[in-house]
């Protein structure tokens, strides 16, 4: 299958403050790959997830998601495609109960009830969390809130997933976890993070980006070993790639 | 600080006491906002001197009180929380009113002081029966028997989010409030351009917030109708619980039950 490709040209974005965010970025990702995109604070990472679902749409260059080129008219078959997982649960998690949330998008998808239903549990029982249903997202754990957020995406079905810093703020338990869920996915994943860690764990593919452009684009690993390239992207290598300074042992080979 | 924490936490009680399973709990919500309306109907219709006919309410709210299981001291605490409200609203009938009513020995009471303790009263009892109904309902279930009481949609929605932010902004405030709190050492009260700074920047963090859950509806395919799962079910039982409170009340409304004890009372003494 090749219709689940994400294709961006040229595209450039500058905020009314006068602050150019993005900066001729192009790439294309093809179907089923897991891509990290990392950088800086700063560095332009969020402008671009937001072009990925349609929630800006490109000042000047294209973005093609699919069969699609992002433009108003399609915005809304993209954001079937798209699912985004936010940095912040708390945001991703509005209705009263875990139910609902995970209900509200199918439900706008116009399914009939007994689809709802089924596509609640399944998306429950995929994360893990069936067991909070009846729960109000304010009383859950940031992990569970994690897990459910990503529920409310998956209830929709979608082929892309786009994330944004999905591990930040969790404990190391909820962190692994979280790792083999998304691990045990079988869409195109994007992820933008700081946890260079668990991108070598999920992503066999790496964008740097710096001030808006793209720095490097290829596999994780020599990435990751170019240790000029990410000390100018103010990045460093993973800790698993760095020596142990207690033993004093060398980094693991990967 | 500590007031805004415990107030946060009483919130966290108040949810906590509507997930208990009493047949008071059980009752549809909607028969539960229909009875509490009407007994705040007969308790404000009232006419401005009475006391004694109002009390059997009382009665009837410390009954259910009983079978629900909710504990009077949180119901009082609450009470005196808001009473300051009622008493400005009634302080100033002792003053204006000073028809005497009742001689009592060498006192007369003015009817100002009985209207007062009227207020006070009807204050009492109404209050009582919203914390009881929301306490044994939740309020998203009280929302939802609205919707479909045919309320207007957007208001269920606005009472919905903002119960859901609620505790995520009092969070925040409270995040700010600590951190002031820490660097402004002996100072303790908080000078009046601070003050306009914090909310300021609790607004800004606000809408910026509002902005990204607006941003994740419309990722999730929000077209401007929020769609509530409706699993709200009339057994018999709800109705002839309706049925038998609305009687109740009416009879308690239109019968001045304590006068006719009192009577009955003295006329087997006598």
């Amino acid at each position: 299958m090749s219709h689940h490709i994400v294709e961006v040209q040229d595209l450039n974005h500058t905020y009314p403050d006068g602050t150019k965010a993005v900066r001729g970025i192009s790439f294309r990702i093809h179907h089923g790959e897991s891509v990290a995109v990392v950088g800086a604070n700063g560095a332009g990472k969020s402008t671009l997830l937001l072009h990925l679902n349609g929630y800006l749409t490109p000042q000047t260059g294209t973005v093609r998601i699919g069969d699609f080129p992002l433009t108003k008219a399609t915005v809304a078959n993209i954001r079937k495609t798209v699912g985004m997982i936010f940095q912040n649960s708390d945001d991703q998690l509005f209705m009263p109960t875990v139910y609902e949330d995970v209900a509200f998008g199918p439900q706008n998808l116009g399914l009939p009830p007994e689809e709802v239903e089924l596509r609640v549990v399944d998306a429950l029982n995929r994360t893990n969390v069936a067991h909070l249903r009846e729960r109000p997202p304010y009383k859950l754990s940031g992990g569970e809130k994690r897990a459910v957020a990503i529920a409310t995406v998956l209830s929709m079905s979608p082929d892309i997933l786009v994330m944004d810093e999905p591990t930040s703020n969790l404990d190391p338990k909820a962190r692994r976890a979280l790792i083999e869920l998304l691990g045990g996915f079988q869409h195109t994943k994007i992820i933008a993070t700081h946890d260079l860690d668990m991108v070598l764990d999920l992503c066999e593919r790496t964008i740097v980006i710096h001030e808006g452009k793209i720095m490097a684009d290829g596999p994780t690993v020599t990435i990751f070993q170019d240790v000029e390239l990410l000390a100018a992207s103010h990045l460093e290598k993973p800790l698993r790639m760095q020596a142990c300074p207690v033993c004093n042992s060398s980094a693991q080979a990967i | 600080m500590a007031k805004i924490e415990s107030a946060f936490f009483d919130l966290s009680y108040l949810e906590n006491l509507a997930g208990g399973n009493t047949p008071i709990h059980r009752l549809d919500p909607r028969i539960k906002v229909l009875t509490t309306a009407i007994f705040m109907l007969c308790v404000v219709s009232f006419d401005k001197y009475i006391i004694s006919a109002m009390l059997p309410f009382g009665l009837f709210l410390v009954v259910i009180m009983g079978l629900a299981n909710i504990p009077a001291s949180y119901l009082v605490k609450k009470l005196l929380l808001v009473s300051p409200f009622a008493i400005m609203v009634g302080i100033f009938n002792p003053f204006l009113d000073q028809q005497p009513l009742l001689q009592l020995g060498t006192y007369t009471i003015t009817g100002g002081w009985i209207s007062f303790l009227s207020i006070l009263l009807r204050f009492t009892l109404t209050v009582s029966a919203v914390l009881i109904l929301i306490a044994t309902t939740g309020f998203n279930a009280i929302c939802m028997a609205m919707v479909k009481m045919h309320m207007p949609k957007i208001f269920a929605v606005q009472l919905l989010i903002l119960y859901r932010y609620i505790f995520v902004l009092i969070d925040e405030g409270l995040c700010m409030h600590r951190a002031r709190a820490l660097r402004s050492f002996q100072r303790r009260a908080m000078s009046l351009k601070t003050f306009a700074h914090l909310v300021g920047q609790l607004l800004l963090r606000t809408l910026d917030r509002a902005q990204r859950i607006h941003l994740a509806m419309l990722c999730r395919g929000f077209d401007g109708t929020i769609r509530i799962r409706q699993i709200l079910c009339i057994k018999a039982a709800d109705l002839f619980a309706l049925a038998g409170c609305a009687g109740l009340f009416f009879i308690m409304r239109y019968y001045d039950l304590p006068e006719m004890l009192g009577r009955f009372v003295t006329g087997l003494i006598a």
